[in-house]
């Protein structure tokens, strides 16, 4: 899919530079606004827009364009309502600096939206002061790529997500950094998405947000200090490898949230220092595998209803609680995994502890009930009966267990 | 009283359970680092050891010292000189000299591990702090437990007994009734009843460092400001500072009151 956009890309780039011609506004250009740089412009026409304040909105680009910014000129909205909207295919928007997009409860004015287009490129563009960034409605093929968006977003009920997805298909979204939004990236019924190396942090809702979409990847991105990390919902098929979680503190503060997913692969990823690692709830058949949890309050919290997910090789490194579990019941496998609580011993020394480990312990299930006994974590007397617990599952799943736990950590 | 507790302290220095004191934290310290070879998963197995044993080998200590050294007690009464004096010098003494061997037993293999190039400096430092609150604390404890009973059968008795109460005992009875209210507001409640024991006092200041993140996790205002913000850490070492000064001025009352 890579290839092809990129061919398209070049494509755009050669057919611009052949026969396009190119179009200069400034203030003391003969075009001085955007909008009339437009209307001027031909099919395949560069806009260069030099450094000023132009004070624009509901700028209309129905024709295949290029609009360059020099020296990032800034587009104010004056937060009038949205400021520009693509109708066409093939337009390309790169180096602009677009400030105050209105505020409404009952339409979603966006600084850049994508209207049933196909092969956009939007890149090296500055989002402030927004209440959506870039919104993709309907359209395929496009690729959004090292965006800044910086919003100041206080409650949830009146700010807009960074870069939405709504009905679009087979889009990059790359090296944007996102921060201060509601939703950092939100994805609802988007199929085949690729997400990489984004930094989604500061968002009050979720750094990044799947609804009802499947078969989409997301590696190497950074989630931090958002309401939750990332939260994975209704969706099936989703690859998340090579991300990190980090520091998302609160409440009701996860560094992922599965909800009815299916089919996952979480690999290779680190969750550090979050109130609860991966929250799951109604998640079948995921595979687990090469992951670090790192100093989380809960590494990993079941809620029930999740069968035949498999946790292999990861490292789960002082954790307050490793896993935690609601229910008795357990189909879920842990395999060769490396917890630092394990105190067991490697007499025939092939790597693999000799005792198995139960990584849910009784103190996780008081919590669960009682949570004020949280301030009780660590004492000598939780340590007691965590260890008759150990030697005699009561209420804990008794067929919880790591029969291989590593005696080392894997890398 | 200055004199008394030097005298004390050298005396202590130059008797063999503070130097059994002292390796016995060493041995402790290489053993770990040595197993784990990872400072920051020592400083969570450290923590565990400072909750449990410093208070134990402090209400110990105290008190054998306190009986030990009666005969040189009613020396010193003898003279002329305050009776506050007496027995505080004596108290400082044993604690300081105590002090003493943990932060050297415990720092000296940490720091040839490495540790002012580690992040855990902080931690670290802060299991040194409580541990030397605790020390204070139950070596005054125990002190008053001596000075109480003449029998010397029942005042290790009474301060073994002390100490299971505070590390053990204290902690069931309180988690068994936060199971049993569990359907009243409990925040309240549960962070007055870990001020009142000093050993879980340090430990909810140890936990500020290390589980803040599980400890945001509960859905509660008074738990989010007292853990959320500095509140938290100031509260707890101002109550351990009530925690040691309230017991020296006991022990100073008694001292003055007591016959011999």
């Amino acid at each position: 899919m890579g290839r092809f956009q990129l061919l398209w890309v070049l494509l755009l780039f050669v057919g611009t530079s052949l026969w396009g011609k190119t179009i200069e506004v400034c203030a003391s250009c003969e075009v001085k606004s955007i909008t009339k740089g437009v209307v001027l412009a031909a099919d395949y026409d560069t806009l260069l827009i030099k450094k000023g304040t132009y004070k624009e909105f509901n700028i209309l680009i129905d024709k295949p364009l290029t609009l360059l910014g020099e020296n990032y000129p800034i587009i104010d909205g004056e937060e009038q309502g949205e400021i520009i909207r693509i109708v066409s295919d093939n337009v390309t928007l790169d180096g602009l600096f677009i400030i105050n997009v209105g505020t409404s409860y009952t339409s979603d004015y966006a600084a850049i939206r994508v209207v049933r287009s196909k092969n956009f490129l939007i890149q090296n563009v500055v989002l402030e002061k927004l209440f959506f960034g870039i919104y993709l409605e309907k359209s395929n093929h496009g690729k959004v790529y090292h965006n800044k968006i910086i919003g100041d977003a206080v409650d949830e009920y009146n700010s807009g997500n960074g870069i939405q997805l709504w009905y679009s298909h087979n889009i990059e979204v790359d090296h944007n950094i996102v921060q201060g939004v509601r939703d950092g990236i939100y994805l609802e019924f988007s199929d085949h998405i690729t997400i990489n190396n984004n930094e989604s942090t500061n968002n009050l809702r979720y750094g990044l947000h799947f609804m009802f979409s499947n078969d989409d990847v997301y590696t190497n991105n950074t989630f931090e200090r958002n309401g939750a990390g990332v939260a994975v919902m209704f969706s099936k098929r989703i690859k998340m490898v090579g991300n990190t979680f980090r520091q998302n503190w609160g409440t009701a503060a996860f560094g992922m949230l599965l909800k009815e997913i299916n089919d996952a692969e979480i690999v290779g990823n680190t969750f550090e220092e979050n109130t609860i690692g991966i929250n799951i709830e109604g998640s079948n058949r995921i595979v687990y595998k090469n992951n670090n949890f790192v100093n989380n309050g809960w590494a990993v919290k079941v809620l029930g209803a999740c069968y035949t997910n498999s946790f292999i090789n990861n490292n789960f490194l002082y954790n307050s609680f490793d896993i935690s579990y609601n229910s008795k019941l357990n189909d879920n496998k842990f395999e060769k995994n490396y917890w630092s609580n394990y105190t067991g011993y490697d007499l025939d020394k092939d790597g693999i502890g000799d005792v198995p480990y139960r990584p849910v312990k009784l103190f996780s299930y008081i919590v669960n009930r009682t949570p004020e006994t949280i301030v009780l974590l660590r004492s000598l007397f939780m340590d007691i009966i965590d260890f008759s617990e150990k030697v005699s599952p009561v209420f804990t799943p008794d067929d919880l267990l790591d029969d291989m736990p590593l005696m080392k950590r894997t890398r | 009283m200055l004199k008394i507790l030097k005298y004390s302290f050298y005396d202590l220095m130059r008797s063999r359970w503070s130097y059994v004191y002292f390796l016995f934290y060493l041995a402790l310290g290489f053993v770990l680092l040595f197993l784990n070879n990872d400072l920051s998963k020592a400083v969570i197995t450290l923590m565990n050891v400072i909750i449990v044993l410093v208070p134990l080998i402090s209400t110990i200590f105290g008190v054998m010292y306190f009986y030990n050294s009666r005969e040189f007690t009613e020396l010193l009464l003898a003279q002329p000189l305050k009776r506050t004096s007496i027995f505080l010098g004596q108290y400082f003494g044993v604690a300081s000299s105590l002090t003493l061997s943990l932060i050297l037993g415990l720092g000296i293999p940490f720091v040839l591990y490495g540790l002012f190039r580690s992040e855990a400096i902080w931690d670290f430092s802060l299991l040194l702090i409580t541990g030397a609150f605790l020390t204070l604390i139950f070596t005054v404890l125990a002190f008053i437990i001596a000075l109480a009973n003449e029998n010397r059968i029942k005042g290790f008795g009474y301060a073994v007994l002390l100490w299971l109460f505070l590390a053990v005992i204290y902690d069931g009875l309180f988690l068994l009734s936060l199971i049993l209210f569990e359907e009243y507001p409990l925040d309240n409640y549960s962070l007055v009843a870990i001020t009142l024991n000093p050993i879980d006092l340090s430990r909810t200041l140890i936990l500020l460092k290390l589980d803040i993140s599980a400890l945001l996790g509960y859905t509660g205002a008074v738990f989010k400001s007292y853990f959320g913000t500095r509140m938290g850490l100031f509260i707890s070492i101002g109550m351990l500072l009530l925690w040691t000064i309230l017991p020296i001025w006991r022990l100073a009352y008694m001292s003055k009151r007591k016959d011999f």
